[in-house]
């Protein structure tokens, strides 16, 4: 049967504003799971999960992997190392081997843009990306958009500005598609050379001073900044980085407003964000983490057919 | 002696002699010995009906990649000859980005003799610029040229080196023959995927900005002004390139430009779901670069159409977008793709068509052809103008079946295709 999404969760980008709303409501009733004492429900139960990493994670495997367990899946975990895939097996026949194996859903993370969506054309499973390369991560988007829910209790109007190396992040792609088609409005700010050059075609606001977003924003969702864009000549130094763009508590502290704190991790402190600012009041961080289990938990008991009105039911264990 | 062929009954079409009239065609002894009115068929003649078909001067595609030596796995001579002829080309220009580079006499030479093996269309080897295409040493020109080479090119690779551009083209004046570069700034391409635009942000995939064409065709109008050389451009892809070139011809500098059927018909759109099919490089642009490319070729701003066949094995296609390689195959499509997208909607009309397909490229590249006068070759293509088809790959001549086109009814395709008095192809045999 097609899920309410669909077979596969590729992007935020392809969704109607009706199925995020979904997948938000669908995560309200298992955040609550999370909380228990005993931290399983069987809603996923006989149903088989390949968690197929090309690249490293932890956070996102592992938020994915708790989700599964805790809705009673069978899941196995393939890090690219040591796998066929480092043998030089190309990524379709790795899918064909998969599909062979009778498997119901793959969670995948894979460098390559478009790596989800070229193995959800290839099989019959649901297919659900956990990123890939610059491209999307829709379920990072999708906690995002939770915990600025949680806090804001509307997204409608609500200004969230990203703020970092836009160009090569895929959890900024998310964000804008999730949070625009959620009526909010999007700032970006970062240096130029860390912008697509088509960014003002997204219908965003683009901010050139980092002071300029902070005077505008009421969340600031902030990017890591991977060390390598120092030696590609995109940015001069990580020091300077932290001076011209760092959100640091003395450009907050000239804000109008408080202004919420996110970061999709793993945090350079230091560089993007000083750790007062992490660790600070405004911060929900920490808040994403836990989002990300019952938003994982809303997609996988989705696209596997679930009810999203019986997911309260579900949590009892008599439905499915 | 050897028999006789008749085409009879088409409609001669040669914009070289501003001839454009129904009548017959005779050739004999493999030259065009008559054309015009009705001419009987006499003793030993063979007859081909040309009702309702173009009888023109045969196509010429002045850049393909027949992938022999090296990669006979995706393509060989003979098998790209046999592709070309039944795109209509009676003549293709081989590039030489082969394994090992065609970059000396003996490669050349191998060449040449693997084509006339094939019994098809003719091929014409292009030597590399640079030894082993490194863009260091300069090639011998005129070992290669002697040994039956055309042109010189590093295609595959631009010439970064300006200074390495600059001698070509001035070393290449002792041979008249033109000095073909793929324009791209390496440093602003590199890691490209396609065009740089709000497609290649959507799907996080690295761009190709246009200036990576524009400063390389830039350069080498500049260098062509310097040095008095005759720099030909290959498959143009921006609007920019087309203002360029203008520029410089307006001013008599010796450029000359082709484009491919692709880039007349397609845009970075097509790259959307990640289709591998539609990774080219230079990489598709948008409608604006496309309006103004089909322009330059009606206008004459840009010479010739070319295919840039470039056929891969359907393995190395069948993977992540940033992984696989560029290019896509053409010469079974570039007919119908020019009639079907530039002909029938107004921008070019027929003759135009096979100036810019046989006339223009013989004349550029000093290839025999071009022409239907009487005394000169019979390298002839009769095609038929109103004939829709299908496109399906698992047809095609071409080892390759990397095509975005797939499955796209087409007007426009060759009949017969004849080399020197000989039919190497017809449509259904």
């Amino acid at each position: 049967m097609t899920s309410a999404l669909g077979k596969d969760l590729l992007g935020l980008e392809p969704l109607t504003s009706e199925q995020i709303q979904l997948v938000l409501d669908t995560a309200e009733p298992f955040k609550e799971i999370s909380e228990r004492a005993i931290k399983k429900v069987p809603a996923l139960r006989g149903q088989t999960i390949v968690n197929l990493f090309f690249e490293a994670s932890t956070r996102t495997r592992i938020s994915f992997e708790f989700a599964e367990k805790r809705l009673s899946a069978d899941t196995v975990n393939v890090a690219s190392s040591g796998s066929s895939v480092q043998k030089g097996e190309t990524l379709v026949d790795t899918a064909r081997n998969l599909e062979a194996m009778r498997i119901d859903m793959v969670v995948i993370r894979h460098g390559a843009s478009g790596a989800a969506r070229f193995l959800a054309d290839r099989i019959e499973s649901n297919v659900i990306n956990a990123g890939d390369g610059t491209h999307e991560h829709p379920t990072q988007g999708l906690l995002d958009l939770l915990t600025l829910r949680d806090h804001f209790g509307t997204l409608a109007g609500r200004r969230v500005c990203i703020v970092g190396d836009v160009l090569h992040s895929r959890v900024a792609r998310s964000n804008i598609w999730g949070l625009k088609k959620m009526g909010a409005e999007v700032g970006v700010c970062g240096p130029r050379s860390l912008l697509p050059w088509a960014i003002g075609e997204f219908g965003v606001t683009v901010f050139s001073r980092v002071e300029e977003a902070i005077e505008w924003a009421e969340a600031l969702n902030i990017l890591r900044l991977q060390l390598e864009r120092m030696t590609a000549g995109y940015i001069p130094s990580l020091r300077e980085y932290n001076r011209v763009f760092g959100i640091t508590r003395e450009r907050l502290a000239r804000a109008p407003r408080d202004v919420l704190i996110l970061h999709p991790g793993p945090m350079n402190r230091g560089v993007e964000i000083d750790s007062d600012v992490a660790d600070g009041p405004h911060s929900v961080i920490l808040n994403q983490v836990t989002n990300g289990v019952a938003i994982r938990m809303a997609v996988l008991y989705l696209l596997a057919g679930g009810r999203p009105e019986l997911a309260e039911a579900a949590k009892g264990g008599s439905e499915r | 002696m050897t028999r006789r062929l008749l085409l009879q009954g088409g409609r001669l079409l040669d914009p070289s002699r501003r001839l454009d009239e129904r009548g017959d065609l005779l050739i004999a002894e493999g030259k065009i010995a008559r054309l015009g009115g009705t001419i009987d068929a006499g003793e030993s003649t063979d007859v081909l009906d040309c009702a309702g078909c173009y009888v023109s001067p045969g196509f010429i595609d002045v850049h393909c990649h027949l992938r022999e030596p090296g990669r006979e796995d995706v393509e060989t001579i003979a098998t790209g000859a046999r592709a070309a002829a039944a795109g209509g080309f009676t003549a293709v220009c081989a590039m030489p980005n082969t394994e090992p580079v065609t970059d000396n006499q003996a490669a050349v030479g191998f060449i040449i003799r693997q084509a006339l093996r094939a019994n098809a269309a003719r091929v014409y080897p292009i030597g590399a610029i640079s030894v082993a295409q490194r863009g260091e040493a300069l090639a011998e020109f005129g070992e290669m040229m002697g040994a039956g080479a055309v042109a010189v090119s590093d295609d595959g690779r631009p010439v970064a080196s300006a200074h390495l551009m600059r001698t070509a083209l001035e070393y290449a004046q002792a041979f008249d023959i033109p000095v073909i570069d793929h324009c791209e700034e390496p440093t602003l391409a590199k890691g490209g995927a396609m065009n740089e635009g709000v497609v290649s942000a959507r799907l996080g995939l690295p761009g190709i900005p246009t200036e990576a064409e524009e400063i390389m065709v830039i350069r080498d109008i500049l260098l062509a002004r310097r040095t008095g050389g005759h720099v030909h451009l290959a498959h143009m892809s921006t609007k920019g390139s087309v203002e360029l070139i203008r520029w410089g011809k307006e001013r008599g500098i010796r450029v000359t430009a082709e484009v491919t059927p692709h880039h007349l018909t397609l845009t970075e759109d097509a790259c959307e779901g990640y289709d591998t099919h539609a990774k080219m490089n230079p990489p598709l642009r948008t409608a604006a670069d496309v309006a103004a490319l089909g322009e330059a070729l009606r206008d004459g701003t840009i010479d010739l159409v070319a295919t840039d066949h470039a056929p891969h094995h359907y393995d190395a296609k069948e993977r992540e977008f940033a992984d696989a390689p560029f290019g896509i195959i053409g010469l079974e499509t570039a007919l119908a793709l020019v009639v079907t997208e530039l002909v029938t909607p107004g921008v070019i009309d027929f003759a135009t068509l096979v100036d810019r397909m046989s006339c223009r490229p013989a004349a550029l590249f000093h290839l025999q052809g071009g022409t239907l006068a009487q005394g000169s070759v019979a390298d002839v293509t009769v095609f038929d103008p109103a004939r829709t088809w299908t496109v399906d790959p698992s047809s095609f001549l071409s080892k390759g079946r990397n095509t975005p086109y797939a499955g796209r009814t087409l007007t426009g395709r060759a009949v017969y295709t004849i080399v020197g008095g000989h039919v190497v192809y017809r449509l259904g045999g």
